[in-house]
């Protein structure tokens, strides 16, 4: 008798080209997207405290490069990314608390947290580009 | 010689007793993050546009300077757990994969107590 080698003949998955597409499986790829977006957005936060406690010249300079076109880019993805990872995150923790798995309660909470996380960026920068007017 | 499969061994031997804490600690600064990270969202839009002055006044407030703290070392936790993941997930090559991992922490573990640091010597700052 030979050692039999399951490992190599199994299905390995996710294949994910042999998915139709799903507004789940978006949200899914969305949440890491933008979990690692925020990890940049972590870096960026450090070095501009790092411009705040050097003093107002490099806060001048921080604050030109947050307010030039690829800086703001930048902030409102970031700005979505962290209200998406927040509203999402929370869905997990709903997951994870044992409810929401059935196929109505997968869409719905989707799709509450894409509306609630737009509405939040939204609010935020009418807040931020009224408040500069 | 056993009659057992691999798998089937594999199995018998339980986890690592290791994924569990990952997971439990994700989630727990997860938890915490919800109010930090709203709580930060508001005080940057508050902050808009203000001059370095009135940042470092804001900074002095102990409430603003514990909270700020606390969600600089917290997002760079839950961050550096994530991307461990992500690692995880997508590098193959074993060796490749532990200097990216160890790699990553030090980086997380760097700008976190830098990120602190910052806020605490504006805070104590003249």
């Amino acid at each position: 008798m030979s050692q039999s080698q399951p490992s190599t003949n199994r299905p390995m998955s996710p294949h994910l080209q042999v998915y139709r597409w799903q507004i789940t499986m978006t949200l899914s790829i969305l949440h890491r997207a933008t979990g690692v977006a925020l990890t940049f957005g972590a870096f960026a936060l450090v070095a501009w405290l790092a411009a705040v406690a050097a003093g107002p010249e490099a806060f001048a300079t921080a604050q030109a490069c947050l307010h030039s076109p690829v800086g703001a880019v930048l902030a409102f993805g970031w700005s979505f990314s962290l209200y998406y990872h927040l509203c999402n995150g929370i869905r997990h923790l709903v997951w994870d608390a044992g409810s929401g798995y059935s196929m109505k309660g997968l869409y719905t909470g989707g799709y509450i947290v894409v509306a609630v996380s737009v509405l939040l960026t939204a609010v935020t920068w009418a807040v931020l580009l009224g408040g500069a007017a | 010689m056993s009659m057992q499969s691999p798998l089937s061994r594999a199995k018998g031997l339980g986890s690592a007793k290791e994924g569990l804490h990952h997971w439990i600690v994700q989630r727990f600064t997860g938890i915490a993050l919800v109010p930090l990270s709203l709580w930060f969202m508001w005080a940057m839009v508050c902050l808009a546009g203000a001059e370095h002055a009135e940042v470092v006044a804001w900074m002095k407030s102990p409430a603003n300077a514990v909270s700020l703290c606390l969600f600089v070392g917290v997002a760079l936790y839950h961050s550096a757990l994530g991307v461990q993941v992500v690692l995880e997930d997508y590098i193959s090559h074993e060796g490749f994969r532990m200097v990216k991992m160890i790699g990553q922490k030090f980086v997380h573990y760097f700008l976190a107590a830098l990120g602190i640091f910052c806020v605490l010597q504006v805070a104590f700052g003249a």
